[in-house]
């Protein structure tokens, strides 16, 4: 539980950190919470030589809405995002899956960046910017990027993050007013990771759902979108047999390890009725 | 004038004596963080050691390089085996009567074996030491399954023991054999099961699990070459018998070994035996001549220092179709790892487990248990209870549920129909126990009435009916749980360990001013002995609680004790304060007599000091009889008021309780919810009922934990899949059920104070209630035992089997 040798940098601008990044290269690591990093650290299964912390970066932080879409900086804790009315407004969906994370010490020094940069398949926010389509931005020697969500996770803590890149802010597109939303989420218990995870945002017309988005956590390498799953409820009044669907649909495209949360088979029967409890509980909440 | 003299109650009330929920005086520091741990002791120069462990389960260890460790900056030795064996350390004995390398010899036993301890100037050092040894392994064939230990191709384990067929209890059947141990008349209990109406059996595992106390195991050594002295603070619940074993296999002399144990953040019994640990810090600090600290991290705690339970029970019972239980016989398979490392009064093999015949009257009984090496890690300590005292409980409170369930009975009721009863007390068990006191019916009774057991059934009855119907998906289970405890060790007819009696002990030093100081030979771990013990004395000797310091774990000042597990304390050391308080009482009255002029005969003791009989103004009070004992003592007597007691029990004590649970299972998710838990203990006298309240719920805490998920499991290479708090269940305040608690007082009788002892009560009658809910739960639809632990996805496996889940 002893962290290796490190020097520790603290760069007072994104293109500071850059520039340390692309210096040192493959020896050096972003900090952001370190509730993540640190205790890979302490098992030594992480040694990187040079940490390079983004608390020092004052842009990095901050909730800002900008036109349809609520931009929030990559060093936002997760205790920021639950303080923020703004987010409890349009992204509720935000403030029921932090409160899911950890516990508040980590809360406090966990950032939404750090999250979804991080790779992790037990990561809660990737799942629900899969859900809300957000875009990243990345900062990195060649300039900045924007990168879909959706098509940010490669595999488990693969990502589209090029060497010397920075994750700057998460862009969200405000969903509309009246949607419907829920993050169900198995764990063992306060502090553990999603024995299997659901996240859901739609809309109802007539009483039936109008748009519908469905995305599995820690059920797959990476935080899957269930594009399938969602259509079998489209159309419907979510009635018996198209939540039933939802959830085959959804099961079909699981794949997680056995582990201490229990064998593949318990983890994909659960995710299913994960996605039928957050459809239902979606679906009660949109007007 | 305005009568300030305090009334009687007043004065009573101002000792703070036996039945007050007093504050406990610990609190005051531990609350500010003013506590003082091991891990607190930081000396000049300190060294810090820390462990290369072996990955593999079994292997032989071919080579261990450590040039590159030592180059670097920092480190300052890297010990061996090879070292170890200069001073002829290499192997340390067991308190089993077992040995166990200390650092691997030649071979590899479980994963995280201790191979080699980096010495170097600071804690991160140390670390980058280990990282740079290099150790050459030949993996070997892995034994897991306790089951497959006694095949005949079972790999051999222990290459030390080839060739011994006897070991320290006995003849050993095959290499990977260690002792069998039975008790009880095995003919009349095959005739009992031959003629018996109805029988039942079944195989009852008692999952491997470990008492994870919040702070790990630790020490500092420091060695004084000029005085050739050595003293280590250290996490020790025993700290005496700590100087004995290190003075006996270091061949130092015991007066030369300064053992303390500061503050102990829990035990739980992981803290009773010797680690290697101890002894490498120990030789790092005779070969470098500095302090050398050694402090365990979460993960070393789990997987190598002394896990618990792991037994596997087949157990049957006989009985009438009425009811009436007429034998019981069981048999254990008991994992003990790659040693015999067992914290067991040293005759005990499988401590106390012939307890099994539990609360109830069987006529005959008898038990067998065989232990086996496989490649895990040693250890078989009582976490948190007496020894094997909860597998034993939890054994024959499953087997009678399995029994009411097979006869179509309440359980509830099985368990009147055969409880010992109350005149049969002292009762003589069939596996030779001799319980002091006892009254289950009115315990059980009691519970009963207060959780509305009837209406509970009824509510069941329904839920069950839905369930069928197909309007929940929900069931609902009742565990119930009636143990009989077997506590204190012990009498010196039949308790020592390494040939030491388990008495205990107690000075006491009154000072002039009504004060004084009084040390045990037990150990608090958070227990709250500082405020107990005082309490005792208070309502003993008149003196304020509040007058009396406690200081345990001192071996230089304290008297000699066998230490705090197996809730002893207050059978055995609690007995002994209240001796040394008597004694100190019979001086107190002799210099009170004199005083008051009068024979000591016409002294009554009230409250806080003497009183003339018959004359209620004379008296003289405790406060100032302590002023006389220092200057005005009758002639010929000694000055001074002070007194040691070593108490050995005539007998161990038997507290018991009746336990209910309420659970919900959802069978979708194998979620479940703990509506309500009650638990009715009776410990005999109550010295401080908000203490044994505090004990009973973090006790029930552990329960909870155990039955519903806490387990040190293993994959079939030997590796730890359990192995930090991410995956080994400790449960928060989040998880943890609302405990409700209440009592019955049966007091010992041949106690001085009449106390049992209760702090593992909880944890020995919790596991039971929980299991038993859980298997109530599922009956209905055709279970008849479900093994622990608990844990969500098993109660989805439990309710697939059984065909209620897709
Ligand atoms: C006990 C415990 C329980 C937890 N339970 C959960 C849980 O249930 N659900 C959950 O989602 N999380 C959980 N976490 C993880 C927690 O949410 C972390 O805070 C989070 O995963 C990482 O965020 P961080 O700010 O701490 O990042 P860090 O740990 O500092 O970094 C994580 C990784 O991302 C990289 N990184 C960080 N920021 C950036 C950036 N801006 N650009 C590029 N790379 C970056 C780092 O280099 C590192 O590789 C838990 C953590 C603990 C300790």
């Amino acid at each position: 539980m002893i962290p290796g040798p490190f020097d520790y940098h603290r760069p007072a601008s994104v293109g500071d950190a850059v520039k340390l990044l692309a210096d040192l290269g493959d020896e050096a690591r972003p900090l952001a919470g370190g509730h993540s990093l640190l205790p890979m650290m302490k098992l030594r299964l992480a040694t990187p030589a040079h940490l390079i912390d983004l608390h020092g970066i004052a842009g990095l932080k901050g909730i800002c809405r900008d036109g349809d879409r609520i931009v929030i900086g990559a060093m936002t804790t997760q205790a920021e995002l639950l303080a923020s009315a703004e987010i409890g407004e349009r992204l509720p969906i935000l403030h029921e899956t932090a409160l899911l994370i950890a516990d508040p010490q980590v809360r406090y020094r966990g950032t939404l960046g750090g999250n979804v940069a991080n790779g992790d398949p037990g990561n809660d926010m990737p799942a629900l910017m899969l859900a809300l389509d957000a875009s990243y931005r990345l900062e990195g020697p060649n300039g900045a990027r924007e990168v879909a969500a959706r098509e940010f996770y490669q595999g488990a803590y693969f990502t589209a993050l090029e060497p010397g890149e920075i994750l700057t802010g998460i862009s969200i597109p405000v969903p509309p007013a009246g949607h419907g939303y829920a993050y169900e989420k198995l764990k063992r218990k306060v502090g553990d990771y999603a024995t299997a995870a659901a996240g859901v945002v739609l809309t109802m017309a007539g009483g039936k759902v109008a748009s519908c988005v469905i995305t599995l956590t820690n059920l797959h390498e990476t935080p899957l979108l269930a594009t399938d799953a969602a259509n079998a409820v489209i159309g419907t009044t979510l009635d018996d047999a198209a939540l039933k669907a939802a959830a085959s649909a959804a099961r079909a495209i699981m794949q997680p390890a056995s582990d201490a949360r229990g064998p593949a088979e318990y983890r994909i029967h659960v995710g299913g009725i994960m996605v039928m409890r957050a459809l239902q509980r979606a679906a009660s909440r949109a007007s | 004038m305005n009568d300030m003299t305090p009334t009687r109650e007043q004065r009573e009330a101002a000792l703070e004596g036996m039945g007050c929920r007093r504050k406990r005086v610990e609190d005051i520091r531990f609350t500010q963080g003013k506590g003082n741990y091991v891990d607190d002791v930081k000396l000049p120069g300190m060294l810090h050691g820390d462990f290369v462990r072996s990955p593999h389960a079994h292997a032989r260890v071919k080579a261990i390089h450590t040039e590159e460790a030592l180059k670097v900056p920092g480190v300052l030795a890297v010990i061996t085996a090879e070292t170890l064996k200069t001073v002829n350390l290499a192997w340390m004995p067991t308190l089993a009567g077992d040995v166990q390398m200390v650092l691997a010899d030649g071979k590899v036993l479980f994963q995280n074996q201790e191979v080699a301890f980096v010495v170097a100037t600071d804690r991160y050092a140390a670390d980058d030491g280990v990282s740079k040894v290099v150790v050459e392994y030949e993996p070997l064939p892995v034994l897991v399954d306790p089951f497959k230990a006694m095949d005949p191709d079972a790999p051999v384990l222990r290459e030390d023991l080839a060739g011994k067929t006897v070991g320290a209890h006995g003849p050993r059947k095959h290499h990977n054999h260690i002792f069998e141990w039975s008790v009880g008349d095995k003919e009349l209990t095959d005739a009992a099961f031959k003629k018996a109406e109805v029988t039942i059996k079944e195989m009852i595992s008692y999952h491997r699990t470990h008492p994870s106390p919040l702070e790990t195991c630790q020490c500092v050594c420091a060695f004084d070459k000029i005085k050739g002295e050595l003293t280590i603070w250290g996490t020790f619940q025993a700290p005496h018998v700590i100087r004995t074993v290190v003075s006996l296999i270091a061949k130092i002399p015991e007066q030369k070994i300064h053992v303390i144990a500061p503050d102990i953040g829990g035990g739980f019994g992981n803290k009773v035996g010797a680690y290697p640990g101890y002894i490498c810090a120990a030789v790092a600090s005779i070969v470098t001549g500095k302090p050398v600290k050694w402090v365990e991290d979460r993960i070393e705690n789990l997987t190598a220092t002394a896990f618990a339970r792991d037994y596997h029970m087949t157990t049957e019972i006989a009985a009438t179709k009425d009811g009436k239980v007429t034998g019981l016989r069981v048999h254990v398979l008991a994992d003990h790892g790659g040693f015999d490392a067992c914290a067991d009064p040293s005759k005990w093999p499988a401590g106390f487990f012939n307890i099994v015949t539990g609360s109830y009257d069987f006529p005959v009984a008898h038990l067998s248990v065989d232990g086996v090496y496989t490649n895990k890690a040693p250890g078989g300590v009582a976490y948190r209870c007496s020894f094997r005292v909860t597998e034993a409980a939890y054994c024959i409170e499953r087997a009678m549920d399995i029994l009411a369930q097979k006869l179509g009975m309440d359980p509830a009721e099985l368990r009147l129909k055969n409880f010992v009863k109350p005149e049969q007390f002292p009762y003589h068990s069939a596996l030779g126990w001799e319980y002091d006191s006892g009254d289950y019916h009115t315990a059980m009774r009691k519970m009963m009435e207060a959780v509305d057991y009837a209406g509970l059934r009824k509510e069941q009855a329904e839920k069950r009916a839905a369930f069928k119907r197909g309007e929940t998906r929900e069931i609902m289970g009742i565990g119930v749980s009636f143990f009989t405890e077997i506590v204190g060790a012990g009498p010196s007819k039949n308790c020592d360990i390494l040939g030491i009696a388990m008495f205990d002990s107690c000075e006491i030093r009154l000072h002039p001013t009504g004060a004084g100081i009084a040390r045990m030979g037990t150990k608090s771990q958070g227990q709250g002995h500082e405020t107990t013990w005082a309490q005792i004395i208070a309502s003993e000797i008149g003196i304020p609680a509040d007058n009396i310091m406690v200081e345990e774990g001192n071996t230089d000042t304290a008297p000699y004790g066998l230490g705090t597990y197996g809730s002893r304390s207050t059978p055995v050391a609690g007995a002994a304060i209240a001796m040394a308080a008597r004694k100190i009482k019979a001086k107190a009255q002799m210099i009170a007599a004199y005083k008051l002029e009068v024979h000591e005969d016409d002294l009554e003791w009230d409250i806080d000091g003497f009183r003339v009989k018959g004359l209620p103004e004379k008296v003289m009070s405790m406060k100032d009889i302590c002023w006389a004992a220092y200057n005005s003592v009758p002639p010929g007597m000694e000055p001074g008021l002070e007194a040691v007691s070593y108490y050995d029990p005539p007998n161990m004590t038997y507290p018991f309780g009746a336990y209910l649970c309420v659970m919900d299972i959802d069978v979708d998710t194998g979620v479940y919810k703990v509506r309500r838990f009650y638990a009715l203990d009776d410990c005999g006298t109550r010295i401080n009922p908000m203490i044994i309240e505090g004990q009973i719920h973090g006790g029930l805490t552990e329960a909870f934990a155990i039955a519903m998920g806490q387990e040190i499991r293993y994959d079939s290479e030997g590796n730890v899949v359990t192995g930090s708090f991410m995956d080994f269940f400790m449960p928060t305040a989040v998880e943890t059920p609302h405990w409700e608690t209440d009592f019955t007082v049966t007091p010992s009788p041949h106690h001085p104070i009449g106390a049992k002892g209760v702090g593992e009560s909880p944890n020995v009658g919790g596991v039971p209630a929980f299991s038993n809910a859980v298997n109530d739960a599922f009956a209905f639809l055709g279970a008849t035992h479900i093994q622990m632990p608990h844990d969500y996805w098993r109660n989805w496996q439990a309710a697939k089997n059984l065909g209620v889940v897709a």
